[in-house]
């Protein structure tokens, strides 16, 4: 598992049915691009989140997937629209086979 | 001749009208807190009429990063300042929290940083580090390193939106002229001060950059070119770099001069740790 990796979501904590809102999240990893060299001249094995996916109870809001040149600590801002309320849950997956999950609630104002 | 001194004078409509649209009048509103970006300047630096923080300066992307504590890439850095102050370290079995049981309690140190004590003068880098060797019998921190500023972050954000307020008199008025002198000590192969670029040229164009007053009261910042947090000193060594000069020791004597200078300069803005600038 890579060191120091932690995710991080902003989701409000109510809204109206049928509401769009913003979403931001954030998983702090180095995103090691496997193109760089260390002192000796050897590259540095590749080590990035590939996968990222959020689903809202059960149904799937967004599947990302993510490239070598995306920088340190990746950030995604998006829109849901929350039909009625439920649990959002964010999934990261490693490189190196770690997953890395949050969930957050949502009730219905 | 008239039409000399139209030109003349739309000249410099259009020059001050750059200088204002680079420290735009703002509203910095962190968390829906208002923070004052500009004070008026000590008596001391003659040269200015209002002090302004390097927010003003930079642009509106840059500048909103800043107002919200999620988009604020700083934080990954307090996150990691909060693990650390929590962690047991060094011979004697402590962590921070072990003494300072809520690091809330350091609310109001920031803007008295750095300090004088028993004849020295000592930055937030030096108390930390004097609390890991002395008190939890542990190694020192490098002086820029990545845990060091993580935690003078989180210290430094407890006292964010308070006023600097450091004292520049009594015992701390011969480290502040050799501050001073410091700052106006041209050096370097482009033989250049501070003063030449952050107290002559504020609000000018420095390659694609504007060059700010060079105020340090959002210390530990966020840079983007580097994506870390960085320290003043770690700041003052790349100004110096540019400039061609030899850089003074991180957490030397003259560094240390110079940030109680440039901290005293700063008095009357408000502490915005951690910042993000570019």
């Amino acid at each position: 598992m890579a060191k120091g990796v932690k995710p991080r979501v902003k989701v409000p904590k109510t809204a109206a049915a049928g509401e769009t809102i913003t979403i931001k999240t954030l998983i702090s990893h180095k995103m090691e691009s496997g193109r760089r060299k260390d002192k000796d001249g050897n590259f540095i094995p590749r080590s990035i989140i590939n996968r990222f996916v959020v689903d809202f109870n059960g149904q799937n809001v967004i599947d990302v997937t993510l490239e070598p040149a995306i920088s340190t600590n990746p950030y995604f801002q998006f829109d849901a629209v929350v039909p009625d309320a439920g649990e959002f849950k964010f999934t990261w997956y490693d490189d190196d086979g770690s997953v890395y999950e949050t969930s957050k609630k949502i009730k219905i104002a | 001749m008239e039409l000399k001194t139209l030109l003349t004078s739309m000249v410099i409509i259009g020059f001050s009208a750059g200088l204002v649209s680079a420290q735009a009048d703002a509203t910095l509103a962190v968390e829906g807190e208002v923070i004052s970006t500009s004070a008026s300047a000590p008596a001391f630096a003659e040269n200015l009429d209002t002090v302004y923080s390097g927010w003003r300066f930079r642009k509106l992307e840059t500048r909103s990063l800043q107002l919200d504590d999620f988009d604020n890439p700083a934080f990954v850095f307090v996150d990691k300042g909060i693990d650390l102050f929590e962690k047991v370290d060094g011979t004697e079995g402590k962590a921070c929290a072990s003494c300072h049981e809520d690091v809330e309690d350091f609310a109001g140190l920031r803007p008295k940083m750095p300090r004088v004590e028993d004849g020295t003068l000592v930055t937030m880098e030096n108390l930390v580090n004097e609390c890991r060797t002395e008190r939890m019998g542990a190694e020192p921190w490098k002086y820029s390193g990545g845990q060091m500023t993580a935690v003078t972050a989180l210290i430094g954000l407890q006292s964010r939106g308070m006023s600097v307020n450091v004292a520049f008199d009594g015992d701390a008025a011969p480290f502040f002229e050799r501050g001073q002198e410091l700052y106006y000590q041209r050096v370097g192969q482009l033989d250049m001060s501070c003063s030449n670029c952050h107290e002559d040229n504020y609000g000018v164009m420095i390659r694609a950059d504007h060059l700010s007053q060079g105020q340090i009261n959002g210390f530990p910042t966020y840079r983007l070119k580097n994506a870390k947090l960085n320290s003043a000193h770690a700041r003052f060594k790349g100004c110096m770099k540019n400039i061609r000069a030899t850089p003074y020791k991180e957490g030397g004597d003259e560094f240390k001069a110079l940030e109680l200078y440039l901290a005293a300069r700063g008095n009357g803005l408000s502490v915005e740790t951690p910042s993000v600038r570019n």
